[in-house]
Parts: structure tokens; C-alpha cells; sequence
């Protein structure tokens, strides 16, 4: 649904945008993540087709960018980064105008499904500069969707909502998703693209890697499992170190971390050279590391 | 087309709930009015003499553009004082797309509403000229408004037909059916170019009124005698900014791009 091959973006002196290229399928949800600064919004307005690329080229929705721009702008639908609302006119009017320049034929009925869908129809002739921060994002979101966009770029939808708003647009996210929309998001919130995402690419100018959150874990980190031991010390963990598939172990108070690449087939053979160690396991569970931990590693080694 | 109007209804919808753009919208041309008019009506048959001693006394091209033969020597006084004014009734359409344009573009930059507008399929033409057009069409309809409440104003108050004809004569129809708009274009187009670069509407509108000093230095300089506003003049004036609206809107073109407003205009 997304293709892009080697965009680049240069702003006079600064490279934004390195030598981007990458695949989203349709029906996907992509997280974007980076970190301020990392050029994320760019990448979502070159795609959008708002700002043209320095270099390299761009395939949305079989639309190419830069020949036909109106028809990638008319099938894709963007939250921007600010609501950027019409404080004065009314949440009603504020939709009216853009379902118009989205060329959307039943434009009350789109308004209506939307705003009922996000739960501002009660409030549609008031002046959306009266909204709270979480409805005026409601808003963008219902103005982003008023056309049926089959692709959409979400930037930072639930930055800055208290919990329960930001709970509601995930959930509308994963309504969308489920309607077989093709979802670019950009968020600082990585339990959120944990939640969401099929895959996630952490992108900083350039993209260091593109992966489903799970297997980014386990390619940043290995996967660890923790036997808990009554007893755990040196000893045993260098029974354990002789066996050739563990990559690591480390003796933690009475626990031994030991990191494998395949838990599911190791697991029995640790066990039995820890009981004939004599160890008394008391438990066995896997250490789950947060997409943040891989994205901090990322960043940090970029 | 249509997103044009959209984008002329949406800008109307935003500007006019703003009580110094309703200000200048209402009351200007209503001022520029009834300056004209209080001079046709106080200096009825106050100026006493005969024909030619009054006519010695005016300028020599004032006698000759505005005084047709059949009027007297106080009529042409009359029509002579009205012409002063012309130029200040053309403040009317320079003044109401400044404060209109500075409002609706910096109004857009400070909310951030630019960039979702720029992501629907609106091309950056239909955009310009919504938005020009929200600026100059109540310019231009505010200056005929009050041309024609001048022109209703002289006809009740002057009986004689010849002088009534002397005072609306093609002067003030290029004036106001020609200059008027093209001036309005070239305010708006300016105004734009000035929203660009600043972030508050009143730096925006008080930056943008530059545009008047041509105005009030055409009114200075007929006060002043140094020329006389006859057919010609303002034929050369309409010409001149027909040339300037043509830069004017090239320019606009260049500063009005997508990349340049979203990576620029902050």
C-alpha cells in the first residue's frame, strides 16, 4: 500500500530524511517510531504528498508522488501533529468544510457517523475552540476519516489525552484496523505500538530496522528465561554455560537469566543438566523486555 | 470551483466574527461617503462671484477636465472639491482586504489549521484564489456600496443635472469600476505576501497598510496642486496597476507553495 524507495529530504544544510525505503501492506498498522527531531512528520508529509522529496521515489496507494499528488492527497487521510481546528467555527462547520474539499458526497451523513462514533455529536454546534484538548483530537481524527481514506497517517494521535481519551482512539484504531485500513502511525508512545502494531520501524533521519515489536525484542535482546532456584550460584550457571546453544547466563540473587534463542527447544535440556547439578527449581518464566528497552537500545547505538 | 467557494464561505465564517474586521468593512466606506457628500452639501451655492472669476481661480486643468460648459463658477468649485476626495474614497478598497487577508492568513498559522487543509485535495491555486477572493469581493462590493450611496447622496442633493453628471463623471466610474478592484487585488496580494513572514494579524494588517501610502500621496499631491486627477491620469493609473497586480500575483505564486508554508511559514 506504501512504498518508498530510498526518499531522501534535505532542508538546505539538514538531512531530515535519509534514504528511506520501505513496504507497508495494506490492511497494516505501522508504527513509526523516533525520537523528536527524527524526522518523522517529514517522512508523513512527503508521503502525503504535502512536501516533495529531494531524492529517491514513492508509491501510495499505486499512486506515484509527485505525478499524482491530488489523487494520493484525495485517498489518504492525515492527523496532523496539532489539531489545527477553526476555534471560531462550530465542530459541525469545522468537518463541513473539509468533507467539501474531500469531495465526500453525503457530507451531513459522514459528519453524523463520525461525530456520533466519537461521541461529539451532542456537542456539534459548539465552537470547537471550547473542546478540551481529547475532543479536539477527536475532531482531527473524525476530519481525517471523513472521506473513507484508505490509508491513514496518524501523528502522535494520543499525545498529550488524559487516559481515558487516549484509550478510546486506540480502540479506535483497532476498530479501523479491523476495517481493513492501512494505518501509519507515529507515536513516543511505545506500549501504544506494542498494543497496535504489526510492525514497527524505529527511525532516526534513516531507518535503523523494521520488525514486528516480538522479534525486534528478541533480535536487540535475545530471549531470556529465569529459573528460580532454591540456591542459585558460579556453579551452576557454568553447568549450564557448557551447553552450546546458551548465549548467555548471569547469576542474579537466586535466579539464573540465561538468554537462548529458542526457549521452547532449550528449556527441557537446561532443566535436566540443572537438576543432575542438583539444583531444586522452584519456577521457570521468560524475561519479556518493553519495546521501549529495544527502542532506547536502538536510538542509543544510532 | 466548488472548493473555492468552500474555501470563500470558510474564510467569511472565520473573519467576519472578528469586530475589527466588521469595523473596517462598515465603517470606512461610510466615512469615505460622507466626506464627498458633506462637501457637495455644505458648499451649495456658498461660493459667491461670477463664472469666470471663480473658474480663474482654480486650476487651469480643473476648468478644463471637470468644468463642463452650462456650469457655473460654484458648481465647478463643487465639482473640484468632490475630485479631492476621489482618492481617499479609494482607500475603501485597499484597506478592508488588508485587515481581511492579514486575519485569515495569520489567523490559519496561529491555530495550525493550515497544514490538514493542505492535505486535502485542494490544489495550492484553488487555495490562493479562495483566498484572495474572500479579501477582495467585500472590498469590491463595500466600494460599490458606497459609490452608489455617494451617487444617491449627490442626486438628492444637487437639482442641476449638468453638475450632477460633472461630479459622477467617467473619472470616478474608472475609479471605481477599475481602479478599485485592481487595487484590491494588488492589497490583498501584498497583504498575503506580508502574512507570510509574521505571526500576529496587527503586524500583519498595520505592515500591510504600506499599501495606502500611494493613495494618500495621490491625495496629497492633488491637494498640493501638482496634478489634477482628470480621465488620462486615471487611465494611466488603472494601467500601472494592472502591470503591478500581473508581478504582484507572480510573486504571490511563488511564496504561496505547499513545502514553503508548512517548513516556512511559522
Amino acid at each position: 500500500m506504501i512504498h518508498a524507495e530510498n526518499l531522501t529530504k534535505r532542508f538546505k544544510e539538514t538531512l531530515a530524511v535519509d534514504d528511506l525505503s520501505l513496504d507497508v501492506a495494506e490492511g497494516e498498522v505501522f508504527g513509526f517510531l523516533g525520537p523528536n527531531g527524527a524526522g518523522k512528520t517529514t517522512t508523513v508529509r512527503m508521503l502525503a504528498s504535502l512536501i516533495a522529496p529531494t531524492q529517491g521515489t514513492a508509491k501510495v496507494a499505486g499512486f506515484i508522488l509527485g505525478r499524482q499528488d491530488t489523487d494520493i492527497r484525495r485517498t489518504v487521510g492525515v492527523l496532523t501533529e496539532t489539531p489545527g481546528m477553526y476555534d471560531n467555527l462550530s465542530a459541525e462547520y469545522n468537518l463541513r468544510i473539509f468533507a467539501e474539499l474531500c469531495e465526500v458526497k453525503d457530507v451531513p451523513g459522514q459528519i453524523e457517523k463520525y461525530l456520533k462514533m466519537l461521541g461529539l455529536w451532542e456537542r456539534r454546534f459548539d465552537a470547537a475552540g471550547t473542546f478540551s484538548k481529547g475532543m479536539k483530537q477527536k475532531l482531527a481524527i473524525a476530519r481525517a476519516l471523513l472521506h473513507e481514506p484508505r490509508i491513514l497517517f496518524l501523528d502522535e494521535p494520543t499525545a498529550g489525552l488524559d487516559p481515558e481519551s487516549a484509550h478510546l482512539v486506540r480502540e479506535f484504531i483497532i476498530e479501523l484496523k479491523k476495517q481493513g485500513r492501512t494505518i501509519f502511525l507515529c507515536t513516543h508512545n511505545l506500549d501504544e505500538a506494542d498494543h497496535l502494531c504489526d510492525r514497527v520501524g524505529v527511525f532516526k533521519t534513516r531507518l535503523l530496522v523494521v520488525d514486528t515489536p516480538a522479534k525486534l525484542r528478541s533480535s536487540v535482546f535475545g530471549r531470556k528465561v529465569i529459573f528460580h532456584l532454591r540456591v542459585a550460584d558460579d556453579g551452576m550457571a557454568e553447568y549450564v554455560r557448557k551447553l552450546a546453544f546458551v548465549r548467555d547466563v548471569k547469576v542474579v540473587e537466586n535466579k539464573l537469566v540465561i538468554t537462548l534463542d529458542d526457549p521452547e527447544k532449550c528449556n527441557p535440556e537446561v532443566t535436566r543438566v540443572l537438576v543432575a547439578a542438583g539444583a531444586d527449581i522452584q519456577f521457570v518464566g521468560e524475561l519479556r523486555h518493553s519495546l521501549e528497552d529495544v527502542y532506547l537500545q536502538l536510538v542509543k547505538s544510532a | 470551483m466548488n472548493k473555492i467557494k468552500t474555501i470563500i464561505r470558510k474564510e467569511w465564517a472565520e473573519v467576519f466574527r472578528n469586530r475589527m474586521v466588521i469595523f473596517t468593512v462598515a465603517f470606512l466606506p461610510l466615512l469615505m461617503t460622507a466626506i464627498p457628500l458633506g462637501i457637495i452639501y455644505s458648499t451649495r451655492g456658498t461660493v459667491s462671484g461670477t463664472s469666470n472669476a471663480i473658474n480663474n481661480q482654480l486650476p487651469s486643468g480643473v476648468t478644463q477636465s471637470m468644468c463642463p460648459s452650462g456650469l457655473s463658477g460654484s458648481d465647478c468649485f463643487q465639482v473640484f472639491m468632490v475630485s479631492e476626495f476621489m482618492m481617499l474614497f479609494m482607500l475603501v478598497p485597499v484597506a478592508i482586504p488588508v485587515t481581511i487577508a492579514a486575519y485569515s492568513i495569520v489567523g490559519e498559522k496561529t491555530t495550525r489549521s493550515l497544514e490538514p487543509l493542505l492535505a486535502t485535495p485542494i490544489t495550492t491555486a484553488e487555495l490562493l484564489i479562495g483566498k484572495c477572493l474572500a479579501a477582495v469581493i467585500p472590498a469590491i462590493l463595500a466600494t460599490y456600496a458606497a459609490f452608489g450611496i455617494f451617487a444617491l447622496g449627490s442626486w438628492m442633493i444637487v437639482a442641476n443635472k449638468v453638475l450632477l453628471s460633472a461630479l459622477l463623471d467617467a473619472r470616478w466610474l474608472i475609479a471605481i469600476f477599475l481602479v478599485g478592484p485592481l487595487l484590491a487585488l494588488l492589497a490583498v496580494v501584498f497583504s498575503l505576501m506580508i502574512s507570510s513572514r509574521v505571526n500576529d494579524p496587527r503586524v500583519a494588517e498595520q505592515i500591510s497598510m504600506i499599501i495606502i501610502l500611494p493613495v494618500l500621496g495621490g491625495f496629497f499631491g492633488q491637494v498640493a496642486g501638482l496634478f489634477v486627477l482628470n480621465k488620462q491620469i486615471i487611465s494611466i493609473v488603472a494601467v500601472v496597476m494592472l502591470a503591478l497586480d500581473v508581478l504582484m500575483v507572480y510573486l504571490a505564486t511563488r511564496v504561496f507553495q505547499r513545502e514553503q508554508i508548512l517548513t516556512r511559514w511559522k
